[in-house]
């Protein structure tokens, strides 16, 4: 406890004293120290690697539980603790309480937070009321509430120093994201994709909570920064109105594009990665257009919003794959030359590296055999639809039509990944990757818009894909050649966020509950341990007072708790009920922990 | 907004009486159609199901919007999630105007271990218009009528129902 007093006095004191670039070098600093957790990937670059070496593959089998515990919250539990010294802030779901424990006192709660609500907001959440966590800087800790409320608690005393309202629950915005805290602000994206909210990625002042920017995802060009002539797509400007032509009409005002994923940041570059989400309606007919600049990646300088560069991974969504997933930061040598990459792994079953630096794109890869809506990306860069997916008719919603039932899109719309962010380790120089393995029936039709009501448009049906009974796979992948070096089978879609370490293991959580270890190289397991409720948090680790731990939150729900709560068939493909997709509900039951795992003394 | 408003008001006159089963589905068979759509003994809107699988429209289309507009919560098949109730479960105890109430109003438990909340759905064209597809739909579930699939076959759209549907959406006619 006392250091972290000096620590955060010190921080405090040297970011008044020399203005807002210290409360980014502090924490850049405090990254580059494996024993904490400072941010919500542990990195800007959101690799989720720790250079952590104490557990090792060859110890990692004797690993016990050290302590647990319970949030006293049922839902879903996304996103993972942050820790810092002696301190660890666990964040829940709806009512977003959060708690400070006292690692150098078993963990004794030093402060709560639980913000009041207004409950209508729980049903305007899409897909159960999670959280993924939340930022510290400036001996603040940020937290963005169900309701749309940034606020920001005293890291000592959890006491408010100041609160702001990002968005208006009453038209179907809420807050389910984790900001992330760059230089001298705060950034946060906004969900509500499902109710037609004009979404956008923003950033408020650290001291003060003030508005710095705000920029849209699709609209005229001032709100959504981009520049016609400055801002690139492929190498070309995106060039004027580039958001409002692909749209009908003023459509673009309810057009979704929501930013509920994870933010990462270079700092050498000063450019912030994000990517936005599902055009809407889920009804491909009722939006003519590429619908820009939904499902896109952005390149945003920090300071003033900016876009650098966009790339669009699925123009014209008909399949709800929001191109929200993380985007992780690596320098790599590929072709011989060392490259800025950054690699995403889409909804849409594709995996992008991309050069970071300019947005070309270099490779565009199906990271699960069975996708195939695509044929896959135009990778000729003189061809008209180069960069452009090449959609299957008898796959694509929009081509088979209204009141007709789709069958057999792989992967459904819950992507071959969603939000459960993968991890990269510079040993390996494998990405690691939660997938789901599952396909679907979409059906589309017209629905009308009202303010804060559901907007979706769309039946659809989940089953595992023809022939196969498991539903999630545990990946490693190899970005610069864009293929799967190993695969573990998962009966249920991975919905955990991994941990790379530098002791050779690789870390995740599956939906019946279970933290397993994979060999960073070979996948095989090492250890597994079955917690409380299924895992849909991420796995962290840190060292306190010479040991390191291994962290992770459990409480099943989530979009996964949707589906898979009730069983996902589809006897009408001919399936029958196969055991492997049998009721989540045999394996595990609701209720919000967490886990710390460390090897015995 | 309007066509719905109307259609709702008399809704729940018809339902208040009719009322005769409260806390019992009651017979869901169906004694007569009216234009395609089914109704009970006591006049309630029920399901028919062929004796070869064909469905009656309103089951097929409740299918469809409860797939769109519900199962986010309420899971696929009005098989539950892990926050909201099992709608198969719950309609083998609610009628039809306690149904109509829920949906249109809402309903909140918000206490110590839960926070359950229905939203109100009663100004939402998208559901509102479509309460009698819904209803028929879950009491089919209710009454294991139809079981955890996309009906196959059913019936011909019915002609007043279109009229009906272009009219409450706000459709050109």
């Amino acid at each position: 406890m006392r250091n972290l007093l000096v620590a955060t006095c010190l921080g405090s004191l040297v970011a008044t004293a020399a203005g807002v670039a210290n409360a980014n070098d502090e924490l850049k600093k405090m990254a580059a120290n494996p024993k904490d957790w400072v941010m919500p990937a542990g990195d800007y670059a959101n690799t989720r690697y720790s250079k952590l070496n104490q557990i090792t593959a060859s110890n990692v089998g004797k690993l016990q539980v050290a302590w647990t515990f319970s949030t006293g919250v049922l839902r879903g539990h996304e996103g993972g603790p942050l820790i810092i010294g002696n301190m660890m802030y666990v964040h829940t779901p709806f009512p977003n309480k959060v708690f400070a424990l006292d690692l150098a006192q078993e963990s004794k709660i030093v402060w709560r937070y639980e913000p009041k609500q207004d409950p209508n907001v729980i049903p305007v959440m899409c897909c159960d009321t999670v959280n993924r966590g939340v930022a510290y800087a400036d001996g603040k800790i940020f937290l963005h509430q169900a309701d749309t409320t940034l606020v920001a608690l005293d890291a000592k005393t959890g006491k408010e120093v100041w609160t702001v309202k990002n968005g208006d629950p009453g038209k179907g915005a809420t807050g389910t994201s984790a900001p992330l805290v760059v230089k001298d602000k705060v950034l946060i994206g906004i969900s509500g994709g499902e109710f037609g909210v004009q979404c956008h990625m923003t950033a408020y002042d650290l001291k003060t909570g003030k508005l710095a920017w705000r920029a849209y995802s699709e609209g005229p060009d001032d709100q959504i920064m981009l520049d016609p002539e400055k801002t690139m797509v492929l190498g070309k400007p995106v060039g004027k109105d580039s958001s409002l032509k692909t749209w009908q009409g003023d459509q673009w005002k309810i057009g979704g594009g929501c930013t509920w994923g994870w933010t990462s940041y270079d700092p050498e570059l000063n450019l912030v990665y994000y990517g936005s989400g599902n055009p809407s309606t889920w009804n491909p007919k009722q939006r003519p257009g590429d619908n820009k600049w939904s499902m896109t990646i952005f390149a945003r300088d920090a300071d003033t919003g900016m876009a650098k560069w966009v790339y669009q991974m699925t123009p014209h969504d008909e399949w709800d794959y929001d191109g929200v997933n993380e985007m992780i930061l690596s320098d790599q040598t590929m072709n011989g030359q060392p490259r800025k990459l950054l690699t995403h792994f889409d909804r849409n079953g594709l995996a992008y590296t991309m050069d970071r630096v300019t947005g070309e794109l270099l490779v565009a890869e199906k990271y699960d055999p069975k996708v195939n809506w695509t044929t896959g990306v135009d990778m000729n860069k003189s061809s008209p639809t180069y960069g452009r997916p090449k959609v299957v008719d008898q796959y694509s919603t929009e081509k088979q039509g209204e009141d007709v039932n789709t069958k057999g899109v792989c992967p459904a719309a819950l992507g071959t990944k969603d939000q459960q962010p993968g991890a990269y380790s510079p040993d390996t120089k494998l990405f690691y990757v939660p997938t789901n393995h599952v396909c679907m029936a979409y059906e589309p039709f017209t629905v009308n818009y009202t303010a804060g009501q559901p907007y979706v448009g769309a039946t659809l049906s989940m089953y595992p894909p023809p022939g196969e009974t498991h539903m999630g796979n545990f990946i490693a992948w190899d970005n610069t050649t864009g293929k799967i070096v190993w695969s573990n089978k998962e009966q249920f879609s991975v919905w955990s966020g991994a941990l790379a370490t530098a002791g050779g293991v690789v870390f995740y959580g599956t939906l019946e509950g279970y933290l397993k270890a994979v060999d960073a190289k070979t996948g095989k397991e090492l250890y597994k341990f079955k917690t409380a409720s299924g895992i849909i948090g991420n796995v962290t680790t840190y060292e306190n007072n010479g040991r390191q731990y291994i962290a992770v939150l459990s409480g099943v729900g989530g979009w996964a708790g949707i589906g898979l709560a009730a069983g996902l068939t589809d006897p009408s493909a001919g399936l029958g009920a196969v055991g492997g997709y049998a009721a989540l509900s045999n394996y595990t039951a609701l209720g919000g922990s967490l886990t710390v795992f460390a090897l015995p003394q | 907004m309007r066509p719905f408003s109307f259609a709702f008001a008399v809704f729940v006159v018809v339902a208040s009486i009719n009322v005769s089963f409260a806390g019992d589905v009651g017979n869901p068979a169906a004694v007569k159609s009216e234009d395609g759509k089914y109704v009970d003994k006591d006049g309630n809107p029920t399901f028919k199901v062929g004796a070869d699988g064909t469905v009656d429209w309103y089951t097929y289309s409740g299918y469809r919007r409860y797939h769109s507009e519900c199962h986010v919560c309420h899971g696929p098949d009005g098989m539950g999630s892990t926050y909201a109730p099992a709608l198969k479960d719950s309609l083998q105890k609610m009628d039809y105007a306690g149904f109509l109430e829920v949906v249109a109003s809402g309903r909140k438990n918000v206490n110590a271990s839960q926070d359950s909340v229905m939203p109100a759905f009663g100004d939402n064209t998208n559901v509102a218009c479509y309460m009698d597809d819904l209803y028929i739909y879950l009491r089919a579930r209710a009454n294991d009528a139809v079981g955890r699939t996309r009906p196959g076959k059913r019936e011909d759209k019915p002609a007043a129902y279109t009229a009906a549907e272009n009219a409450c959406m706000g459709k050109p006619q």
